[in-house]
Order: C-alpha cells, then structure tokens, then sequence
C-alpha cells in the first residue's frame, strides 16, 4: 500500500533528462508551474501538455508509472472537480434541490482539473529523473545566493538529503513493528475509524522512538566523522553546465515565450 | 500439540527478476512439550521460517500443520493461529509502546478479549515467569528499565499470552554476557513452567547445544540436518561446510580427542567435560 506512491520516488535511467544539469531540471519545474498559471485557455493547456509528452518521451519513464504515482492525489483532483462543479454560479443547466451544475462551472472544473493533472505530472517528473541526492546538491546551488541574507541552504539542503534517505528505513522499520503488534494479536483491520486510529498507536509510539534513536546514530556518525556544516565544503562531484543544458535553458525560455504569446493572443 | 512442516517452499517477489528462494523443500516434526533449536548462517532463512509457524508469511507451496489445523489451507483463521503460536522477533524491546510495564504485558491478552481479572492475573504470571518483580516494575515506564530487563518485559508480553507454542527469534541478540545468561535462564524456566513448545534461533552454538531437544540446521533456505545436539554437533565437516563453528567446549574436546585422549566425543556441556578430563587424568596416574 504504502509501497504504491511513486511521488516522489527515483526512477533509474540513463536517458537525456536524467542526465540534464539538477538545477536547469529545477528551474525548468518552476518555470512550468508558473506557466500552468499563465494559461488561460483549453489551447495553452494543449500546448503546455504536448510539451510535457515529449519530455516524458524522451526521459523514457514508463507512463504507467508516471500514471500509478497519481493515484494516492486521485481524491484530491474529485474533490476539486465536485466543489468547482457545484459551487460556480452562473447558466443553470441541471438542478437537484440545492445542488445545480451549471456551464460556467463545468467549464472551471474541466479547466482547474487539467491544470492540476499538469501540475503533478510535471513536478513528479522532476524527481522521478533526477537522484534525490543531485536534487538537493541542486537546491543547495540555487539557494546559495541567499546566504547572504542568512540562509542556511546548505542546512536545508542536507535536512532533505537525510529526509529522502530515511523513508525506505521507515518504511521497513513500520513493517517489522507491524508484525510484532500483530504476533501479539494487533488488529489493524476492522473495527470503526475511532478504533483504528486507536490501534495505529501501537505502531507510532514505538516508530517514533526509533525514528529518535537512528537520529541519534545518524548526528554521531556525522560527528564522528567531522561534519559540522557547509563552511568551505568542498565536493567530489562539482556541478558545471554543459552545452546540453544551455540548450535546455533556451529551449524552456522559447517555451515561456511560447505560453506567454499564446495567452496574450486567444 | 505438535508441529509438522512438510516440503515448505517460500519465494520473495515471486515473478519479479529479483525473485528470491528463501525456503525450499523444508520438512521437520516438532512434538509436543520439545525445546527446539533452529542455528544457521544469517540470511539462510531462519527469520522467514519463523513468520511461516505464525502466517505472518504465506507458504508458496508445502503445508503447515499445526496441531488438527493445516494453516496453509485457504479460510483458516490467522488470528486464531497467532493466539495459540506467539512469535517474539529480534530486539523485541522496540516494540514496547505502553506507558507503564503493565500496561505493556497486558496488550497481548486484551487482543485475546479476557476479562480483567484474567488480564491482570497472567500479566502478574507472565512478568513473574520472565524473572523480574511485579510489584518493582509493574508501574513504571518500560522505557527508563536497562536494556535487559526492557527484553524481558517484551517477551513477557508474549508470554501472557499463553502460546501452546513459544518462538523466540535470538533472544539473546546484543545483550551483555548477564543479561543474556538471564534471558537464557528465563527460555528454559517458561519452558519448564508452561510445558509448551519452544522454538530457539540463535548464533551461539553452545547455548542451542545446552537448552534444545532437537537442533535443526538451515542453509541458503534448505534444511542441512537435524537431530538431537549430540547429533548434530557430531557431525562437525557439515557444519563448518554451512559456515557454523561447534561449541567452544566441544571444539576444546575434539582438538584433545585428536591429540590422543581417549575421552568420549562430542561432549556438549563444560561439566561433563570436567568429568571426562578428570576420569582421564586419573586413569593415567
């Protein structure tokens, strides 16, 4: 179950995205969202989607793939589907009781939908190319500027890395204290909502204090070996834009120009 | 009661490229009121056997017959099976959550739907029974006991359980040498209380070599040999062929034995080998 959420997660490959500099990849996210909401029209998102297809198509990710990490997001898309639907006064074309649906709400729902859809493929995509440990060199890059102002990026930055790392460890931990609950005649399965909540605390109290404990391990193994924060840190693998980048680089802005023209015009 | 396991085969990710054997083909009789030692390399299997004897895992071919019941039949009741089978895991003190030892003890019992009373009566029994003082620690928080005495109150919360069969997946695993000679001393103490059946993994061959009826050895998911620990610890170019040692007091015998005393083979415990060495020396006066 658990197991299922691809958000977020790594898909392994060697293909052009993958290989892309982590911050053009960043960048690219952002600019992409921010476009998402430039559009103002069915068109813009045609564009905008035939954009996304092809960097999927050439990332080579599975689009089941892509398409199963949705799932666990599927109610939150319902949801705003059902309000936009109802709630949006205007034409009324169906009525029942106080519920109606009208054209101008069809029309919002439809629209907010496919922009969410967009709005989560596209950033999934960034993790699903990139290595979570790239991705937060990349975050750690692009933040470094507001060090000035007192930022700690390389400190948020290393507070992700072991976010990431951790889950897996989790995940596991979860697992091992599920079943020696459930050796001890556990039930997590039945029983109303308030007792399920109840019986889930057999299982967070006991993953909290691990979750404390290999904190602990974690801040003394970094200790042990010195850690003590980004201060002239240097790294083995420095990140350098290549030509391929700035090509992506300009093929994102031609892009932006593209949107921008595109809601300007229709 | 009695345990049969027959042509156990169990596959992870079964169809997926990484698909592993874990078990394949194991077949052993346990009867009733036996202390069983199962010993072996780590990642030979022992873990995945053990959830096997309580359906926390499905066998993907072979049957397990426990007592009348075949638990690898289709509808049969795995709740039911794991309140008569209790399983305690490694380092079971991590799964301590209540907020007093009592409390603790009393999770299993309450899952079993007993009345207060009975709650109360085999948390007192099973704390007892694990050797530590109701009345010292029944109060307190499990979390500020020492590292020992948190195993103990964990495997306690089995205990009260009352299981016709008692698991114990290396008990003794990290614990100081006290701590693991009273967890020891408790396995045979509830074994001798209850009567049940207890099933003993460890890596310490002479612990398995004093407290088992019955050892069974397990490599790479298959089952090597079985039989009583003299049995098994004979047979010394097997075990070292899986990656097993014998019991230092054994290993000290045997390498006597090939120097030319004539004293009896495979002795197991360092008493008998008193015994034989002095008899020895005497002799040779």
């Amino acid at each position: 179950m658990i197991r299922d959420i691809t958000l977020g997660q790594y898909f392994s490959g060697e293909s052009l995205i993958h290989k892309l500099d982590p911050r053009v990849k960043i960048i690219g996210t952002m600019l992409f969202i921010i476009e998402l909401f430039i559009v103002d029209n069915f068109l813009g998102f045609l564009v905008a989607a035939v954009a996304l297809g092809t960097v999927i198509a050439i990332s080579k990710v599975p689009l089941s793939y892509i398409v199963r990490g949705l799932k666990p997001i599927l109610f939150i898309l319902f949801f705003t589907f059902a309000l936009n639907i109802f709630m949006i006064q205007g034409e009324v074309i169906w009525q029942w009781k106080f519920l109606h649906i009208t054209k101008e709400g069809i029309n919002v729902a439809v629209f907010m939908a496919i922009r969410l859809f967009l709005l989560i493929i596209g950033s999934s995509l960034l993790t699903l190319c990139t290595r979570p440990i790239s991705l937060t060199d990349g975050i750690e890059r692009l933040l470094s500027p507001f060090k000035k102002i007192g930022l700690p990026s390389h400190e948020i930055a290393m507070m992700m890395t072991i976010a990431l790392r951790f889950i897996p460890t989790l995940l596991e931990e979860t697992d091992k204290i599920m079943k020696a609950q459930q050796a001890r005649g556990a039930d997590f399965e039945s029983g109303n909502l308030i007792q399920r909540a109840k019986s889930l605390i057999p299982i967070l109290v006991p993953l909290f204090i691990s979750a404390f404990r290999i904190a602990q391990d974690l801040a003394m193994a970094m200790e042990a070996r010195c850690y003590r924060g980004g201060e002239n840190r240097t790294r083995m693998n420095e990140m350098k834009f290549k030509r391929r980048d700035y090509m992506a680089f300009a093929l994102q802005t031609l892009f932006l120009g593209i949107i921008i023209l595109e809601a300007r015009l229709f | 009661m009695s345990i049969q396991v027959k042509n156990l085969k169990h596959i992870y990710e079964k169809g997926m490229p990484t698909e592993q054997i874990a078990l394949d083909n194991i077949s052993f009789d346990i009867k009733d009121g036996e202390l069983v030692g199962i010993i072996g390399h780590t990642g030979s299997g022992k873990s995945t056997l053990l959830q096997h004897l309580n359906g926390l895992l499905k066998a993907d071919e072979g049957n397990i017959i426990i007592g009348d019941i075949d638990i690898t039949k289709p509808g049969v009741s795995m709740v039911q099976i794991r309140k008569r089978i209790g399983l305690v895991f490694q380092y079971p003190e991590y799964q301590l959550f209540e907020e007093t030892v009592a409390k603790d003890v009393a999770f299993g019992p309450k899952n079993l739907g007993l009345s207060e009373k009975e709650i109360d009566e085999r948390v007192r029994e099973a704390i007892d029974l694990v050797g530590l003082d109701f009345e010292e620690i029944g109060e307190r928080s499990p979390f500020e006991l020492s590292g020992g005495q948190k195993r103990r109150v964990a495997i306690a919360g089995v205990v009260a359980m009352r299981p016709e069969v008692l698991i114990l997946d290396e008990p003794t695993a990290g614990l100081d040498p006290k701590a693991h000679k009273d967890v020891l001393k408790m396995v045979r103490d509830v074994h001798e209380k209850t009567g049940n059946i207890t099933i003993l993994v460890s890596h310490n061959m002479a612990d398995i070599a004093n407290l088992s009826d019955k050892v069974i050895v397990i490599d790479s998911g298959k089952l090597v040999t079985l039989g009583t620990p003299k049995e098994v610890f004979s047979k010394k170019e097997v075990l070292r062929g899986v990656g097993l040692e014998l019991p230092p007091i054994t290993a000290f015998t045997e390498e006597l034995r090939e120097r030319g005393l004539q004293i009896s083979d495979t002795i197991l415990d360092v008493d008998e080998a008193v015994t034989e060495i002095s008899k020895y020396l005497a002799k040779e006066e």
